[in-house]
């Protein structure tokens, strides 16, 4: 199936010139062919140089870059040294680009129909008469139900999995040879993503074209790409067929990286790649992984390994790799959890009702409550002693906006938070005594937004301290450093900014503001999400080793399944701001009940080949939560009926505490599940 | 690049903020302008008295409308006085007064603002209501009319100034105080339960403080150009001190036969004017922020 490269990379090495004045690389000696009809996807962590090879192959260079050595060939000519109005022609025409967010790249004030027509009457491949049904079938392309009602819509009244077809419309829409998409669905909820996944992967196989899939995220690149590129600090360290790339690649970094990742099936917490990355410029005469790698020799460091053929197929750019071999790409035992007995019940969520509608003026002059259905409904959860609770659940579902009623950032609409037995909660902070205050800390997705960039680390960690223990002097530095020690950072950070630390090293800071304030509660609100997979295991583990140290209760909320799975005893899932199901970890993620858990999970991309999304739900945009009945009567599978529409589920309790909001009898629910498939027969699962 | 690959975790030391941001400002062509019209304006305003030709006020008959000469290097008046005299000392008043007017003006707007910021509410809709209806107020009508009520002279200039232009300021400050207020690091120190002051003072108040420098220098040339105005107006010094309005007003009638005596001050005030936007331009790239965004009075 495959033709002749048309993508080719040659000794490609593109750098900025520093501070110093030296030349420093951001891409090294880049070598990478692209057939057509071949799906290659590159991967690495922030700041490895994937989307700069992925530009590079459309001839652009972002602000500052210059090329240092070597070609990137488009069908035999180089794009970068192509005059501008050549390269125009090339660029949409025969090779387009799919950004990451592209509601941002769709023009808003612009209706989609009209955007697809501009485009392709840019290309000039199709005749003006013909646009309207061009439009029409390129939208179809990309499945969008309807096309003729969204080719009038404007790009804000459509969801975000909706933008990114429309996006790959666009792309689609001149007809290209090759297709580059740089992170398409990161940003997206689980089941969306799943599904602009299955429509990639189908335009990749019926249209035989090239296209090169940039992205972190190892599960997305699993599903989509028959040959995966490994980057680290600007280098191709390891290509090869996406299986052993997967399962038994040859190189320690490719490796690490796998063992870091957390996965549905496991529950233990994943394994932490030491160190980090080298800074452009950074990297010595030898091999790039070397600081970090567990099997380096001094040979490593004194010369750089080149990229050489394997046996298997593939290249590798590493000495040893038949050694490689010894480096797990699994963890196996330490379990993340200590499941089993816990204390009494520290936080009572009962009845909780949160809204967002404002007063409006005429409501206000009226003395009428404020309209609307509200945010969050009807949660009741109990958090014992010690225990780990995970919230799951995608975008607008309403687990941020629970954590912030707890930490009294929002006041509660209905319900009651009663904490620790001392009885209800004020609801604000304002009203809240200092101790309840200090017991609850939160720690945030973002550290660069959550940590005042004009402050140093001691400053940050000064303010709890001062606060709660009015500690000053000498005994506020030393308590500082002790804190830092906690969460592994030495003293000589207090000095430094937030800027001058690294994503995980950030979230440190974070972690270890909110731990010096000897909370009871912590209340994590997707720590994860911002950071590199191999800094999330070490993030993921410092939090364990905090909780089984001070014995602290989290309240752990993430949009990603596997790490929830990863350090959770008890986990909620959340749609629209009500309960769907509530259970032991083990119980909830074993025998999902809910039909929504069950979309959830059946939507999660593993990186393992083969591995094959269950598509259920709807891939519909919901903006509010319905009035009456279930939350997820409009995109349910397994809709019982009218009832669904108009009565709240009941809680169904499948024992040991596994509780099901469902209108469905349990024993159906628990016979109807679809077992998830890992074979890589047929077309994906749609029911 | 310092840290070598075996050192990951070795870091510079931190540079000072403030030599970090007047080398950046130095770098630029316009900032190289700036700084110098300024500095040496201030240095003219400060040191004039020594070194200024002539005596200011005194006449000569002999010479009156000269044209510069070598005695006199840039003529004489309509009373034949030594132009150039009066003019490198024709800003000390207008700098003086605009030099104290300015932080009072940007300390009490920019500490209303980032209130108003960080509180919200009723208050801070009725305020704003206030402070858009004083903008819609012609600023020359506003100062003569205080001027008219309690009179003229440097007690009541300095608090007019400062208080009319620290209107706009309160924008400023509030609107760059609600870019920071919706951050997580607010948000975290309110779930912490820190106090209202205790937010503005930490959190808040570096934050805002860039955008407030670079809204003081603007409102700096604002105000000189408002207090010439004045004294143009014949609200501001009274003569015979020497004062660039009044030079400019003096000697308009005379334009035609002798330019000299009303360019030079118009010379002088303009490289000031001038010399504190491009400053302040610079500043502004320096620290990063974009005026584009900011509203403008």
């Amino acid at each position: 199936m495959t033709g002749d490269v048309l993508i080719d990379v040659q000794n490609l090495s593109i750098g900025f010139k520093g501070r110093s004045g030296k030349l420093l690389p951001v891409l090294r000696n880049i070598d990478l062919g692209v057939r057509r009809g071949e799906t290659v996807g590159i991967v690495g962590e922030s700041g490895s140089g994937k989307s700069t090879l992925a530009l590079a192959m459309m001839g652009y260079l972002k602000h500052g870059l210059r090329v240092i050595s070597g070609q990137s060939l488009f069908g035999g000519n180089d794009l970068l040294a192509m005059p501008a109005r050549e390269l125009q022609r090339i660029r949409g025409g025969k090779i387009a680009l799919i950004p990451q967010n592209s509601g941002q790249s769709l023009s808003p004030n612009l209706r989609v129909g009209a955007q697809l027509a501009e485009s392709l009457a840019l290309h000039g491949k199709v005749a003006p008469s013909a646009f309207p049904q061009r439009v029409t079938e390129l939208l179809q392309q990309v499945r969008l139900p309807d096309p003729a009602a969204i080719a009038s819509r404007y790009p804000h009244e459509l969801s975000g999995g909706q933008q990114q077809r429309v996006a790959i419309a666009m792309a689609l829409a001149g007809d290209p040879e090759a297709l580059l998409l740089d992170e398409p669905t990161t940003g997206l909820d689980v089941t969306t993503q799943a599904h602009i996944l299955e429509l990639l992967s189908d335009i990749a196989a019926r249209y035989s074209k090239a296209m090169v899939y940039v992205s972190h995220d190892l599960g997305a690149i699993a599903r989509v790409c028959s040959r995966v590129v490994v980057m680290y600090a600007g280098e191709i360290i390891l290509d090869g067929g996406a299986a052993t790339v997967l399962t038994n690649p040859g190189h320690p970094y490719a490796r690490g990286l796998l063992a870091s990742i957390p996965r549905l099936a496991n529950p233990s917490l994943p394994l932490a790649l030491e160190g980090r990355p080298p800074p452009p410029g950074g990297v010595g005469p030898g091999c790039s992984f070397v600081e970090r790698c567990a099997i380096a020799e001094a040979a490593c460091r004194a010369e750089r390994p080149g990229l050489q053929p394997l046996l298997a197929g593939g290249r590798v750019r590493c000495r040893l790799p038949e050694r490689a071999g010894s480096i797990p790409t699994r963890r196996d035992g330490k379990p993340g959890s200590a499941s089993g007995s816990f204390g009494e019940p520290l936080v009572r969520l009962s009845n909780l009702a949160i809204s967002y509608a404002r007063q409006s003026l005429v409501d206000q002059l009226l003395g009428r409550k404020p309209q609307g259905v509200p945010t969050v409904d009807r949660v009741d959860i109990d958090i014992r002693q010690g225990e780990v609770v995970g919230l799951v659940g995608e975008s607008g579902s309403g687990k941020s906006t629970i954590l912030k009623a707890i930490a009294g950032l929002v006041a509660p609409a209905g319900g009651e938070i009663t904490y620790d037995r001392s009885g209800a909660l004020p609801a604000t902070v304002e009203h809240r005594r200092p101790e309840q205050l200090r017991d609850i800390q939160l720690i945030f997705q973002n550290p660069d937004e959550s940590l005042n960039p004009r402050h140093t680390i001691e400053q940050i960690l000064a303010q709890p301290l001062q606060l709660y223990f009015g500690l000053s002097g000498d005994a506020l530095r030393e308590r500082s450093i002790g804190i830092l020690e906690r969460v592994r950072l030495g003293a000589h950070y207090l000095d430094r900014l937030p800027s001058q630390l690294s994503g995980g090293e950030k979230q440190r800071v974070a972690i270890a503001r909110a731990f010096a304030a000897e909370p009871k509660l912590v209340l994590c609100d997707e720590v994860t999400s911002a950071l590199d997979v191999s800094v999330q295991a070490a993030v993921l583990d410092l939090l364990d080793q905090l909780r089984r140290d001070s014995g602290t209760t989290y309240i752990f909320v993430s949009h990603d399944l596997a790490v929830v799975r990863a350090l959770s005893d008890r986990v909620a899932v959340l749609y629209q701001g009500r309960l769907c199901e509530i259970g032991p970890a083990a119980a909830v993620y074993s025998r999902p009940c809910h039909p929504y858990t069950e979309a959830l999970m059946g939507a999660v991309l593993e990186p393992e080949p083969g591995a094959r999304p269950v598509l259920m739900a709807e891939d519909i945009m919901e903006l509010s939560p319905p009035p009456k009945g279930c939350p997820f009567q409009r995109r349910c599978h397994r809709k019982v009926g009218p009832i669904c529409e108009s009565t709240t589920p009941p809680q169904q309790d499948a024992g040991a505490g596994h509780v099901i909001h469902c209108h469905m009898p349990i024993e159906d629910l628990a016979s109807a599940q679809i077992v998830r498939t890992w074979d890589n027969a047929g077309p994906p699962h749609v029911q | 690049m310092r840290a070598g690959p075996t050192t990951p975790d070795a870091i510079p030391a931190r540079p000072s903020r403030l030599v970090a941001v007047i080398r950046e400002m130095l770098s630029r062509p316009s900032g190289c302008i700036g700084l110098f019209l300024v500095v040496a304006h201030v240095i003219l305003a400060l040191l004039s008295p020594y070194f200024a030709p002539f005596d200011f006020k005194a006449m000569n008959a002999n010479a009156i409308l000269a044209p510069p000469d070598t005695t006199h290097w840039l003529g004489t008046d309509q009373l034949g006085r030594d132009i150039l005299t009066r003019t490198i000392m024709g800003g000390r008043q207008a700098i003086l007064v605009t030099a104290i007017a300015t932080p009072l003006a940007v300390a009490w707007g920019g500490l209303l603002g980032i209130y108003l910021g960080l509180a919200g509410g009723r208050l801070d809709d009725i305020l704003m209501r206030v402070v858009d209806a004083f903008l819609a107020l012609p600023w020359i009508l506003k100062m003569l009319l205080m001027i008219v009520t309690f009179g003229t002279g440097v007690g009541v200039l300095i608090p007019t100034l400062a208080f009319f232009y620290g209107i706009p300021v309160i924008r400023i400050a509030r609107a760059a105080t609600q870019n920071i207020v919706a951050r997580d690091f607010v948000l975290a120190a309110r779930a912490r339960g820190h106090s209202r002051v205790s937010i503005m003072r930490r959190e808040l108040f570096g934050n805002v403080l860039d955008a407030l420098m670079v809204e003081g220098a603007m409102r700096w040339s604002w105000m000189l150009l408002a207090f010439t105005s004045l004294s143009f107006l014949g609200f501001g010094v009274s003569p015979p001190t020497p004062d660039w309005g009044l030079m400019i007003a003096d000697s308009r009638n005379f334009m035609a036969i002798a330019p000299w005596p009303a360019f030079a001050p118009v010379i002088a005030l303009s490289s000031l004017i001038i010399g504190i936007n491009l400053t302040a331009d610079a500043l502004a790239k320096a620290l990063g922020i974009d005026r584009a965004q900011a509203a403008v009075h």
